[in-house]
C-alpha cells in the first residue's frame, strides 16, 4: 500500500449530503479488475448516456486536478462495496475531508490506504466556500500533525486512532502489519516445534 | 451504570463487565453471514495460505446477488463459493433452490439468536436486529480477519432510543415508519450509533415489520438496529433452532445519546421519491406520477406478509397495461408459502410475473433493470441514481400494499383507498 504521509493538492467541493457507494462505482462496474475503476469513478455525475462529459464539478479546470475531495455529510453511505474506495483512488484522489461517512466505507478506506478526515460539518462547509471562490486553492493535509490547512492557512485539526494512523504513514495493510512480526512468530513457532516435536510427526521420522 | 442492549452485547462478546460509548473492545463474533464474497476470501486464503476458517459451524454462506447465473463469468464465479464451501467444510451454505435473499435466509435458518453478535459481507446485515440480534455489515477487508479469527474490534456505539407508540392504522406498515424517520430525521440521523425501537406500537406490530426496519437501519447510517425480543421472536425461532440463547434487554437506567417519540396511529403511507431516502412524501402528495415498472421484493419487501398485502390489493384485479410487474419473494420458504397460500395465482392472474427467490433488480444486477428515462416503483430500500439500472431512471420507495396499488392504478396510489 502506498504511505500516507503530507499532501498538499488541489481540493474539489462537493456539496452534496449522502454521497452513496453507488455513485462512487455504480453496481455494473463493480466485477471490473483492479486497476480500471477511474472511469467507473462517479461515472454517472461525469457522464451522459453517450459517454460525454456533463457539466459536474470534476469535470471543469482546475477541480479536474484535484487530489483532495471535499464532501458533505455521510459520504460513502450506502452499499458496502469496496470498490467505491478503488474508484476514488484510482482516479486520483488520496483524501476525502467530510462532516460524517458512512461507517463501512471508512473501513474500506483505511484497509485500501486511503485517509478518510472528519471535521466540523461548519469547517467543512467553510472550506468548501473556499474552494468554490478561489478554484485551484490548494489544502494540505498532513497525518502526523493531524492537521488540514485550508486555503485561508488556518490549520484544522482532526481526530485519527493511532493504529489506522500508523499504518496508513507507514503503507501497512493488515497482512504487511503482522509480517512485521515475523521474527517473533518464527521464533514462536521454532521453539514451540521443539519442545512439542511429537505433535508434529518427529516420532515417525526417526 | 445500566447498559444498553448494544452495549451489552459488545460487552458480553468482549468478555468485559462494562463498556461504555467510544471504547474501543474486541469481541467474539458468534457468526459470520458471506455471500459473493466467499470468492475473495477462498482467493485471499489460498493465496497466504490459510486452510480453514476460525470456525466452519460459524459460517453461513448464501448465494443471492446473481441466483441463477446470468453469464458464464457469475457461473464461474458460482464455483469458487462452492468450492470454498466444501473445501472449508462450511457448516451452512444455502446455494440456488435452497436459500434466497441472505438476510431472509439467515434468520429463517435459525441463525439470528437474540442476544448474538453477527457480522455480514452485506450492508443490510442489520436486519437481524428485529431477532435482538447485534448485526452489522461489513466489507471483505475485514471479513479476512474475522473468517479467519472470529473476532473484530469494534468501538461502542452511543445508543438512540427510538419510542413507537399507538397502533399502526390498515395500510401502514414498518417500511412506513423508517420512511417517515428518513424524511423527519435524515438518512444519516444515526451514523455510527445503535437505535434501540420500543414501545407499545413495537409490542404490536408483527415481526415482519420489524424486520422491514431493522433492515433498513443501515439506510438511516446505524450501527446496529435492535429490538427487544419477544414472544413473537420465540415463536418464529421454535423448529428453527435448538442452540440455547440468552435475550438482552436494556437496562432502566440505560442511557442514550437521543431519545425520540413517535406516534404511529396518525402515520400515513411514505414514499421515498427520487433520488435521496431522505426525500419523503406522503402518498397522498405523490399520488398520480405514471410510472412503467413495480417491483415486490428485495431484503426490505419480499417477506410473506408484504406479498400476502399485495395480493389482497390485486385479487381479481389486472395491473395496468402501462405497467409491468415483477414480484419476487425474498426466499424459498416465503416462495413455498406464497404458492400454498394461492398468493403466486393471484399475481399470475393480475399479470404480474414472480421470479425465482434473490435478490433481482434491487441490486441492480438482473430480472428487471430500469432503462433510461424508466420510472420503477418499488418495495426495495434504496433509489439512488443507478441503483437498479440506468442512472435516467428514476426510483420510488414504498410499501408493498403502495407498490401493488400503483400497480393497478397505473399511476402512483393510495392503498387505503383500494
Amino acid at each position: 500500500m502506498e504511505p500516507f504521509t503530507r499532501l498538499t493538492a488541489i481540493a474539489a467541493p462537493l456539496d452534496e449530503p449522502n454521497v452513496d457507494t453507488n455513485q462512487l462505482c455504480p453496481t455494473r462496474f463493480n466485477k471490473l479488475p483492479q486497476g480500471q475503476f477511474a472511469r467507473a469513478f462517479f461515472h454517472e455525475l461525469r457522464f451522459d448516456l453517450d459517454g460525454r462529459e456533463k457539466d459536474f464539478v470534476l469535470n471543469r479546470e482546475p477541480y479536474r486536478r484535484a487530489k483532495i475531495l471535499v464532501g458533505g455529510v455521510n459520504f460513502g453511505c450506502g452499499s458496502s462495496r469496496e470498490t467505491a474506495v478503488y474508484g476514488l483512488y484510482e482516479y486520483g484522489f488520496r483524501c476525502v475531508i467530510a462532516p460524517s461517512f458512512g461507517d463501512i466505507f471508512v473501513k474500506n478506506c483505511f484497509k485500501n490506504g486511503f485517509l478518510p478526515v472528519t471535521l466540523p460539518e461548519q469547517d467543512v462547509a467553510a472550506i468548501r466556500r473556499q474552494l468554490t471562490e478561489q478554484p485551484g486553492a490548494n489544502l494540505t493535509v498532513d497525518l502526523e500533525s493531524q492537521t488540514v490547512t485550508d486555503a485561508t492557512g488556518h490549520a484544522h485539526h482532526f481526530d485519527m486512532h493511532p493504529v489506522r494512523k500508523r499504518c496508513l504513514l507507514k503503507g501497512l495493510d493488515d497482512i504487511s502489519r503482522t509480517r512485521e512480526y515475523a521474527r517473533q512468530i518464527e521464533a514462536f513457532e521454532t521453539a514451540y516445534r521443539s519442545e512439542h516435536a511429537w505433535l508434529f510427526g518427529a516420532a515417525d521420522k526417526t | 451504570m445500566g447498559m444498553t442492549i448494544a452495549e451489552k452485547i459488545l460487552a458480553r462478546n468482549a468478555g468485559l463487565p462494562q463498556v461504555r460509548p467510544g471504547q474501543i473492545v474486541t469481541a467474539t463474533v458468534d457468526s459470520l453471514m458471506l455471500h459473493d464474497s466467499a470468492v475473495q476470501i477462498y482467493k485471499l486464503f489460498k493465496e497466504i495460505g490459510i486452510d480453514r476458517v476460525w470456525d466452519p459451524s460459524k459460517v453461513v454462506a448464501v448465494n443471492d446477488h446473481k441466483i441463477p447465473a446470468r453469464n458464464v463469468e457469475d457461473a464461474e464465479l458460482d464455483q469458487v463459493k462452492r468450492a470454498f464451501v466444501k473445501e472449508f467444510e462450511i457448516a451452512h451454505w444455502y446455494d440456488v433452490g435452497r436459500g434466497g435473499i441472505c438476510h431472509q435466509v439467515f434468520p429463517e435458518q435459525g441463525h439470528a439468536l437474540p442476544g448474538t453478535l453477527v457480522l455480514g459481507c452485506d450492508s443490510h446485515t442489520t436486519s437481524y436486529g428485529a431477532f435482538n440480534v447485534a448485526a452489522t455489515g461489513t466489507q471483505i477487508p475485514e471479513a479476512y480477519w474475522v473468517a479467519a479469527k472470529g473476532n473484530l474490534w469494534f468501538r461502542v456505539p452511543e445508543s438512540i432510543r427510538f419510542e413507537l407508540s399507538g397502533e399502526l392504522p390498515r395500510g401502514v406498515v414498518g417500511k412506513d415508519i423508517v420512511l417517515k424517520i428518513a424524511g423527519e430525521h435524515g438518512a444519516d440521523f444515526a451514523a455510527y450509533k445503535s437505535i434501540e425501537f420500543t414501545g407499545r406500537a413495537v409490542e404490536k406490530m408483527s415481526l415482519s415489520n420489524r424486520w422491514a426496519i431493522a433492515n433498513m437501519g443501515v439506510d438511516l447510517a446505524a450501527k446496529f438496529a435492535i429490538f427487544e425480543a419477544d414472544q413473537k421472536v420465540f415463536d418464529f425461532l421454535k423448529g428453527r433452532t435448538r442452540k440455547p440463547f440468552t435475550p438482552v434487554e436494556s437496562d432502566p437506567d440505560a442511557s442514550y445519546e437521543r431519545v425520540y417519540q413517535m406516534d404511529v396511529s396518525a402515520l400515513v403511507p411514505q414514499v421515498a421519491c427520487p433520488h435521496d431516502l431522505a426525500n419523503i412524501k406522503p402518498v397522498t402528495e405523490v399520488a398520480g406520477i405514471p410510472f412503467q415498472q413495480a417491483f415486490i421484493g428485495s431484503c426490505t419487501g419480499g417477506r410473506l406478509e408484504d406479498l400476502a398485502a399485495a395480493a389482497e390489493i390485486m385479487r381479481g384485479k389486472k395491473v395496468h397495461p402501462g405497467v409491468r410487474m415483477i414480484v419476487i419473494p425474498a426466499s424459498v420458504e416465503v416462495y413455498k408459502d406464497a404458492l400454498r397460500a394461492g398468493l403466486v395465482e393471484i399475481f399470475a392472474d393480475a399479470d404480474a410475473v414472480v421470479a425465482p427467490p434473490g435478490c433481482g433488480p434491487c441490486s441492480g444486477h438482473h430480472l428487471g433493470i430500469l432503462g433510461a428515462g424508466e420510472v420503477c416503483v418499488s418495495a426495495s430500500n434504496r433509489n439512488v441514481k443507478g441503483r437498479m439500472g440506468s442512472p435516467d431512471a428514476e426510483i420510488y420507495l414504498a410499501s408493498p400494499a403502495t407498490v401493488a396499488a400503483s400497480a393497478i392504478a397505473g399511476v402512483i396510489a393510495d392503498p387505503r383507498q383500494v
